[in-house]
């Protein structure tokens, strides 16, 4: 057996790939507070020692760097902070987000408050990669499917997909850590205001 | 400023745009003195590749002077540089092995999902190459962004002239790949499929490996011609079949190692059904992957495929059997530029590559629709055109 190997001699296909029910439902439950019965996960390698990378996505108010739809965050307490998000037509939604669970330099999990209007839980994890890689971030969310009232919502207010909102933010903050900038094929600053409006 | 750009098939116009600012640390700009037009902007030219927008500006061999610098970059203004067709990060996985054209960050995390879709992951960005490339604006202009400019641009000693070091931008360092790619042994026969700058640098490249032998193929007199000067055989494939020449000339044993420098250039894209079905295009063409089955069949038992043409799609009929039959290896990719930069900036200043004798028109930027006709009509007698914004009209 080695360290990779799950040690209860299970599969190592992650949950989030699973093509069973019952694992979702599973691993939904084991993810406190938890809202939503659909379960996404992308992982992306960063050649950043998890360290690091923990300690810029702790400091919340930094993520709207590189979260597309994220207008700005702002931290209340130690475990609370307060969410501002695009919506479509120039509008924003707001609300609030709690720390629910949190290992120092490896995972934080999340929860929006029980009166939040758009529902949404999760959990970033930041592993050593093998072989010198740096690490890899895991980010899961748990979310309400497309369908349901506050899916749609959701939907809405990310523009797309969240698998591939997720996707898209976590190549961001790769190349936010590994390169100090993140990439745009813009060429004035104009055309860089209106890509970020 | 003004600026070569594609507006669809057969369809390139030069207009006047903005010009280019820092937009990232890492950025500078430069104010293009030389670019040339690459054998696979025909591709762009003949609409062969998907993801083009109209007003897209194209180039991706230039060179010129720093103008202005970002706080993270390390060049300085006045400085004269080449640039690599490739946008390498310099500090991902990738990046650190050398691989600077599989790099991770250079390419806009949207764009990335297009070649995910196609290749299994994202691409890395290239120059003026369509926006599954990372929809960057090219150097065929007046001024251009190059971002990580830490990384990429080489810096050129004073008094060397611009047509000898332009081609280090691409065609130089990837038919140098292609000759490494191909694990040349001292006494080898290479064999290699086209004469387009590519096939011909691949072709003294080879030779400065230990090739004993090296064989050219094409069907352009001109080329055939350029390529016996550097020392190759040639065959031309119009009047001789090219296998049986190649298994006479080899005394039946093949050539140890062949390169296919063709690609889709002259032949059109492959049937690509995956393409077809996630709709990355209406306009994909088809057509049969001649040089690439050639190559393999002709390649002596044991022996190496260099394959630095340009493919996109999913390939038909390849002769796979053959392959694992005779034990092959084949190598590929787009050019890791940077990695190749300095020891081939050396090697032309030291003469023992030859990069002018490509140039065969010289026209200014204005003119640049007529040099993409040209260039696509007269592929004989027109072996490379280099635009020079500011020269007077020709």
């Amino acid at each position: 057996m080695t360290g990779w190997q799950d040690s209860n001699g299970r599969d190592s296909a992650p949950p989030s790939t699973t093509k069973n029910d019952d694992v979702v439902a599973s691993e939904i439950d084991r993810l406190d507070g938890s809202s939503g019965d659909t379960l996404i996960g992308r992982t992306v390698t960063i050649n950043r020692p998890p360290a690091e990378l923990y300690a810029y996505w702790r400091d919340f108010p930094k993520l709207a760097t590189f979260m597309e739809n994220v207008v700005s965050v702002e931290q209340i307490d130690a475990v609370r902070s307060h969410w501002v998000v695009k919506a479509p037509g120039g509008k924003t939604v707001e609300w609030d987000s709690v720390v629910t669970e949190e290992n120092e330099g490896s995972s934080i999990a999340w929860s929006s408050a029980p009166d939040a209007e758009v529902r949404n839980s999760g959990k970033v994890e930041f592993r050593e990669a093998p072989g010198g890689r740096g690490s890899y971030v895991t980010a899961t969310i748990v979310y309400d499917p497309p369908g349901g009232a506050v899916g749609k919502l959701i939907a809405k207010i990310f523009q797309r997909e969240p698998a591939i909102q997720a996707r898209r933010d976590l190549r961001r903050f790769k190349q936010l850590m590994e390169t100090g900038e993140i990439a745009t094929s813009a060429w004035t600053r104009k055309q860089v205001e209106e890509e970020n409006a | 400023m003004r600026a070569l750009t594609w507006h669809g098939k057969h369809d390139v116009r030069v207009d006047t745009v903005d010009d280019p600012e820092i937009v990232n640390p890492r950025d500078a700009i430069i104010k293009i003195t030389s670019t040339a037009i690459c054998g696979s902007d025909l591709h762009l030219y003949d609409g062969y590749i998907p993801t083009m927008q109209k007003g897209d500006i194209l180039g991706h061999e230039f060179m010129g002077e720093v103008v202005e610098v970002g706080s993270g970059s390390t060049l300085k203004k006045g400085q004269r540089v080449v640039v690599p067709f490739t946008i390498s990060c310099g500090s991902c996985f990738h990046c650190s092995k050398h691989q600077y054209s599989a790099c991770d960050n250079g390419n806009p995390a949207d764009n990335q999902d297009i070649a995910m879709e196609l290749y299994g992951q994202p691409m890395s960005a290239l120059f003026g190459y369509s926006h599954m490339t990372g929809g960057y604006a090219g150097g065929q202009a007046e001024y251009v962004r190059v971002p990580f400019s830490d990384v990429g641009p080489i810096v050129i000693p004073d008094g060397v002239d611009d047509d000898k070091v332009l081609f280090l931008s691409d065609i130089l360092p990837t038919g140098w790949m292609a000759a490494e790619n191909a694990d040349i042994e001292p006494g080898d026969t290479v064999a290699v499929w086209g004469c387009g700058p590519v096939g011909l640098f691949a072709v003294q490249s080879a030779f400065l490996m230990g090739a004993e032998r090296v064989i050219a193929i094409d069907h352009f007199p001109r080329r055939l011609e350029l390529a016996r000067k550097f020392g190759a055989e040639t065959i031309n494939f119009k009047e001789s079949s090219t296998y049986e020449a190649l298994m006479e000339m080899t005394g039946g044993i093949g050539p140890d190692a062949v390169i296919d420098a063709v690609g889709m250039e002259a032949h059109g894209l492959f049937v690509d059904n995956v393409v077809d079905q996630i709709k990355a295009s209406t306009f994909l063409g088809t057509d049969r992957t001649h040089s690439i089955r050639q190559a393999i069949v002709a390649c002596r038992k044991g022996g190496r495929v260099s394959m630095p043409a340009v493919y996109g799609g999913i390939v038909d009929k390849f002769p796979l059997g053959a392959f694992m039959q005779k034990g092959l290896t084949l190598k590929t990719g787009q050019t890791h530029v940077q990695h190749y930069l300095p020891g081939l900036l050396a090697a032309v200043l030291d003469d023992k590559v030859d990069t002018t004798f490509l140039i065969s028109h010289r026209l200014p930027l204005e003119q640049a629709p007529e040099g993409y006709k040209m260039f696509h009509d007269r592929q004989n007698e027109v072996t490379k055109i280099v635009l020079k914004p500011g020269m007077a009209p020709q």
